[in-house]
């Protein structure tokens, strides 16, 4: 039996056989049983109330008993006892409640640094003293969430109308809540100027305190009689604008790329041919679930920045997906509490609407844990690296990467040194956690407890497609006629004749893919007396479809290039297939009227 | 430096740049070019010393020069400082410096390409 003093409470430690017990926060005159068999019959006596806390999630040798002395029914002595099977005084993490923490904050003693700052002061002092040295770290990010909308209540007017139908600056609403309830999406194009105005602009005009013409139409029951209103409404004038994202946050997010020989435009920004660039997006060691990845502390009901204001997280977000580590949350906040200098309208050429979002969690370090997830580093989260150049679902991944190599500016790509750029905003993630900061630092933000955390496990699946469209190879024409490209022009004019293509893909000896020759060709060729080789009057350029590729995605090909057929090549380039327009007009006939 | 010209019809067919690099002696580098039938747009670089004499050199040909010294305008109220102009831009105008956007004179040669990237609409091109 040994007895140790713990250095920082001033309390004791006990350490006998395998077990240690340390008793803490004694605040009475009742003597420290001097023995643990001393502390267990303490634990006995009738005025004593003891309670057994859950042995803590992931530390599961150490277990906590609370040991409440009653006299003459107040509370005389609080221990805290932790007993453990390891004889160690690190077992005995530092750990302190919410409460403490949000008394700090009432009396302005609370410690907040931004979770860029936490990695050091871990370096420096430890888990340990880092959990007496911080109270909260506060996260951010400022970046395109799309999933973000708000639900506003218009009022009722007189006759009133139960709205079915509703644009807010010509941008359609979903009117199907009720009579005045409407729910806008921040990716919804407007009907007069398309793409450059959507749903997210018409938030940022309402939070910027500018006008907004409502345009109803109505069912008409006896009820709500009219059926058609128009009028001019400032945020003020809606009695409810509440902000609910089903999915914001992200945890990290892929890096894009694109391996084609075509400029890409996608929500991941411009994405130049033959890997020109590599964008990303997400905050890296500000992040706000980088900071909690196994959810400690964020969970449902927890008080964060949601766009200039104090918001709430609702709960995971849509295809919360922590198996991957793709992680999102679900928040809600008052629209009307809102700055327009954290929710930003913006559109991705080609792409749509968006919604620029700020968004801030604050992290208490309650204990160890909680200090060293906060002490992430960029080099410490992991994204791959996608082709965007594939238009699949499950695109290709090039390789990993981490956010300390994205934001240095440039990336290795097959030998390449590709250059990197952010499409969210590092500089604005700084202004959302600096800000909660200050809110936290002034008292005006106090933590509320979760009510649940966050589900640690899932995945989010893919759709599950019940009519699906056929795929390339199953609408082909297998009995495609191929020339050389040595033959002449007249004997490919022959060929051409006897198919029934107005395209003949011309292929190497051993049957690979060299380029097309289309009935036009052949006609100009002969129109400007030029009879030679087809090699010489042949697109060398040829777009071509694979067998395992939905038709969706050749009819698109097709469309973008006005082009009337795509030869189809096997994984070695070699010519297997043709299909043509009128092999999908005939397709979708069939489906429309058989 | 670099220099936009417009040249109008009437000229456009003359040999304007062989000629102001004769009378000059100045190295130009022709970055960007559009000229069709009737007029043309051209972006050049000159360094800095003889920058003046082959802006005036134009000049007297007839060709309106403009000195590309801002190189986009940026409206600051809608920049969000995300960074989607860096990597797309041909020639490394836009950086980071403490992760915010700053935007290198000398570099730009008007393409538009970051017009069209910027997710926030903050970018326009000084001409146009």
């Amino acid at each position: 039996m040994e007895t140790a003093s713990y250095p920082n409470t001033g309390s004791l430690l006990w350490l006998y056989g395998s077990r240690c017990f340390h008793a803490s926060r004694s605040i009475s005159d009742e003597a420290e049983p001097e023995k643990p068999s001393a502390v267990l019959d303490v634990l006995k006596r009738p005025d004593v109330h003891s309670k057994r806390i859950k042995p803590a999630r992931q530390g599961g040798a150490c277990e906590r008993l609370t040991a409440q002395f009653f006299r003459n029914r107040t509370v005389g002595v609080c221990w805290d006892i932790f007993l453990s099977e390891k004889v160690q005084a690190p077992a005995v993490a530092a750990e302190k409640s919410l409460s403490e923490i949000n008394e700090r904050i009432r009396d302005g003693s609370v410690r907040v640094v931004t979770a860029e700052e936490m990695p050091s002061i871990v370096e420096e002092l430890g888990p340990d003293g880092a959990v007496r040295e911080v109270d909260v770290v506060t996260t951010g990010t400022f970046g395109a969430m799309c999933s973000s909308g708000v639900f506003l209540n218009l009022g009722h007017s007189d006759p009133p109308i139960k709205i079915s139908r509703a644009w807010l600056n010509r941008v359609e609403a979903y009117g199907g809540v009720a009579a005045v309830d409407l729910f806008l999406g921040a990716t919804q194009p407007s009907e007069d100027k398309g793409i450059e105005y959507g749903g997210a602009h018409v938030i940022e005009d309402l939070v910027s305190g500018r006008a907004v013409d409502v345009m109803g139409e109505g069912v008409g029951t006896d009820c709500y009689p009219r059926m058609e209103i128009e009028t001019t409404l400032h945020l003020e004038d809606l009695n409810q604008a509440l902000m609910v994202n089903p999915r914001n946050a992200y945890q990290r997010y892929n890096a894009a790329t694109n391996s084609s020989d075509r400029t890409l435009h996608t929500y991941m920004g411009t994405l130049l041919p033959r890997f020109g660039n590599v964008h990303y997006s997400g905050a890296g060691v500000l992040n706000p679930i980088s900071n909690d990845p196994e959810f400690e502390y964020i969970g449902t009901g927890v008080r964060i920045f949601l766009g200039g204001a104090q918001g709430y997280i609702v709960g995971p977000g849509t295809q919360h997906s922590p198996d991957t580590g793709f992680a999102t949350l679900m928040v809600a906040g008052d629209l009307k509490r809102m700055s327009s200098e954290f929710l930003r309208a913006a559109t991705f050429t080609r792409y749509g609407p968006t919604l620029y979002v700020g968004v801030g969690v604050p992290i208490p370090i309650l204990n160890e844990r909680l200090a060293l997830s906060t002490a992430v580093r960029d080099s410490d989260i992991t994204v791959p690296i996608v082709d965007y150049g594939v238009q699949r679902r499950d695109r290709p991944v090039l390789r990993s990467t981490s956010y300390a190599e994205l934001k240095s500016g440039s990336v290795e790509i097959n030998g390449k040194e590709v250059p990197t750029a952010s499409l969210s905003s590092f500089h604005m993630a700084r202004r959302v956690a600096g800000t909660l900061k200050e809110w936290i630092e002034r008292g005006e933000f106090l933590l509320t407890e979760p009510a649940e955390p966050l589900p640690r496990s899932g995945i989010s699946r893919p759709m599950k497609q019940t009519k699906e469209l056929p795929y390339v190879g199953d609408v082909m024409n297998r009995d495609v006629v191929t020339v050389g490209e040595n033959i002449s022009v007249p004997e490919a004019a022959r060929v051409i004749v006897g198919s029934r293509f107005d395209h003949l893909p011309v292929v190497s000896d051993d049957g690979k893919l060299m380029g097309i020759i289309t009935t036009w060709d052949i006609s100009k060729a002969v129109a400007n007396g030029n009879i030679s080789r087809v090699s010489e009057i042949m697109t060398r350029r040829v777009y071509s479809a694979t067998p395992d590729e939905p038709i969706e995605l050749a009819a698109r090909m097709m469309d973008t290039h006005s082009i009337s057929a795509l030869p189809v090549v096997d994984k070695d380039n070699r010519v297997i297939g043709m299909i043509t327009s009128n092999d999908l007009s005939r397709l979708f006939a069939g489906r429309r009227f058989r | 430096m670099k220099l936009m010209l417009r040249v109008a019809p009437g000229i456009v067919r003359k040999p304007l740049i062989a000629s102001v690099i004769l009378e000059t002696g100045a190295l130009i580098n022709i970055e960007r070019a559009s000229i069709d039938a009737v007029s043309g747009e051209i972006v050049l670089d000159v360094s800095d010393d003889k920058c003046k004499q082959v802006k005036d050199a134009f000049e007297s040909r007839g060709v309106d020069v403009i000195l590309l010294e801002i190189p986009v305008i940026r409206n600051e109220e809608e920049c969000v400082h995300c960074g989607a102009c860096i990597a797309i831009c041909p020639t490394g105008t836009f950086r980071f410096d403490d992760w915010k956007v700053v935007a290198d004179p000398g570099k730009c040669i008007q393409c538009g390409a970051c017009v069209t990237a910027c997710p926030h609409r903050a970018l326009q091109l000084v001409l146009r």
